[in-house]
């Protein structure tokens, strides 16, 4: 930094042969320290603030409840929803045909659309998610359909075993070859 | 007419006060700042759009970790300590494991618990460096028809007589979905239906619904 020299020139004159020793300010430059004092301060408040985990809540269902207090989905209404090994994911609206035409597989990335859609064409009083895990989904799949639940903001859902027969259905689609259903949802996000 | 003589000032401003703020402010941010402490369990959460904090008292933590073993730990506080001791004397006398009142000190001191009820005795001989998520076999949740969750819960139940525990479920990406379904069960099994899982913040998909109620000021939590 450009500093003046303000001690003015020459003070009085020695006498001839006595040589001016050269004068040297005793300050330092504390500007540079002062930058390095404010990027730490920026990174501690950064890294403080970012680490802090966040909780989500999830209400279970009483399965001890007697069967005619609990709220009936009505079939139409309904959206179930499987989740398969290697984040695959399988849907199907209303009740699962015999035949098993309604029975779609998606992934990740599109089931949103298909929440959105499902919700779009729904009454919002008829509108229940069923969220059924097989033993081969994660946790972290579990978490992120759940998560999918909030930011569509769907109200009703639910988080029930899967039945055997469904169990089956997912297993033999995931058993087809890969090219048929290229579902190979990406791994994070 | 002379012209005034304007007085030489120096242009430099003086570093030195401000250079005192920022490492005061430093110092405070450091010494404040709690650092995550070293995980004997390690955990990689995944992410949602939750925007509470999680709770950090009157804490019953249950990590589930990449294998889907489990550990059971409380928080840190005196509180959380004393609830701990009590809810492993509950656990002691319903399965009558004969722990000594030295046994369970030793195990409320340990990080976590994350054995069998069988082998409690043995994790509180162990000491606390030698107890992670590697050594120790988990607690039993596996399969439906051993899991030692819905005992311990009881406990946690009976130490919380009256009161809420915050419930948090710390469970890993890789996690199988059967463990996480046994640790619901036995929530499930001692009337916990409310509970928490701890996950890592993440941003509001533009678009959604979620993002326009946010923007408009709805959103709850």
């Amino acid at each position: 930094m450009a500093e003046m020299d303000t001690s003015g020139g020459g003070g009085h004159k020695k006498g001839p042969g006595v040589k001016k020793g050269k004068k040297l300010s005793t300050r330092v430059d504390l500007t540079p320290m002062v930058d390095l004092g404010f990027l730490l301060i920026t990174f501690f408040i950064f890294t403080t603030t970012m680490s802090q985990p966040t909780a989500m809540k999830l209400i279970l269902p009483d399965n001890k409840a007697k069967p005619e207090e609990q709220n009936k989905a009505k079939e139409s209404g309904a959206l179930t929803i499987m989740l398969g090994k290697d984040n695959n994911i399988f849907y199907y609206e209303g009740i699962l045909q015999p035949n098993g035409v309604n029975f779609k597989s998606s992934n990740f990335k599109e089931i949103r659309d298909v929440i959105i859609h499902k919700k779009q064409t729904t009454d919002t009083a008829d509108l229940v998610i069923v969220i059924k895990p097989t033993d081969e989904s994660t946790y972290k799949n579990v978490v992120d359909i759940l998560d999918e639940m909030s930011i569509n903001v769907i109200k009703r859902y639910a988080l029930v075993d899967i039945s055997p027969d469904e169990d089956r259905l997912v297993k033999v689609s995931e058993g087809e070859p890969a090219p048929a259903t290229p579902t190979a949802a990406p791994a994070g996000k | 007419m002379a012209r005034p003589k304007i007085a030489r000032k120096s242009t430099t401003v003086d570093m030195t006060a401000m250079c005192d703020v920022a490492f005061l402010l430093l110092a405070f941010f450091i010494l404040t700042t709690k650092f995550k402490p070293s995980e004997a369990v390690p955990i990689n959460t995944p992410n949602s759009v939750a925007a509470k904090i999680a709770p950090e008292t009157n804490v019953v933590m249950i990590s589930l970790n990449k294998d889907g073993k489990v550990f059971l730990s409380t928080g840190d506080s005196k509180g959380d300590k004393d609830k701990k001791q009590a809810i492993l004397q509950s656990v002691n006398k319903t399965r009558n494991l004969g722990l000594t009142d030295a046994e369970i000190a030793a195990l409320v001191k340990a990080p976590f618990i994350g054995v069998s009820l069988a082998q409690l005795k043995q994790q509180a001989r162990m000491q606390t460096d030698q107890m992670t998520g590697e050594t120790l076999p988990g607690i039993p949740a596996k399969d439906s028809t051993n899991n030692e969750m819905i005992d311990w819960m009881r406990g946690v139940a009976d130490a919380y007589q009256g009161m809420k525990p915050n419930l948090l479920l710390k469970g890993d990406n890789v996690a199988k979905y059967p463990s996480f379904r046994n640790i619901i069960d036995a929530f499930r099994k001692n009337d916990f239906f409310k509970f928490q899982m701890v996950t890592n913040p993440e941003s509001v998909p533009t678009g959604s619904d979620l993002y326009k109620l946010s923007v408009s000021g709805k959103r709850e939590e």
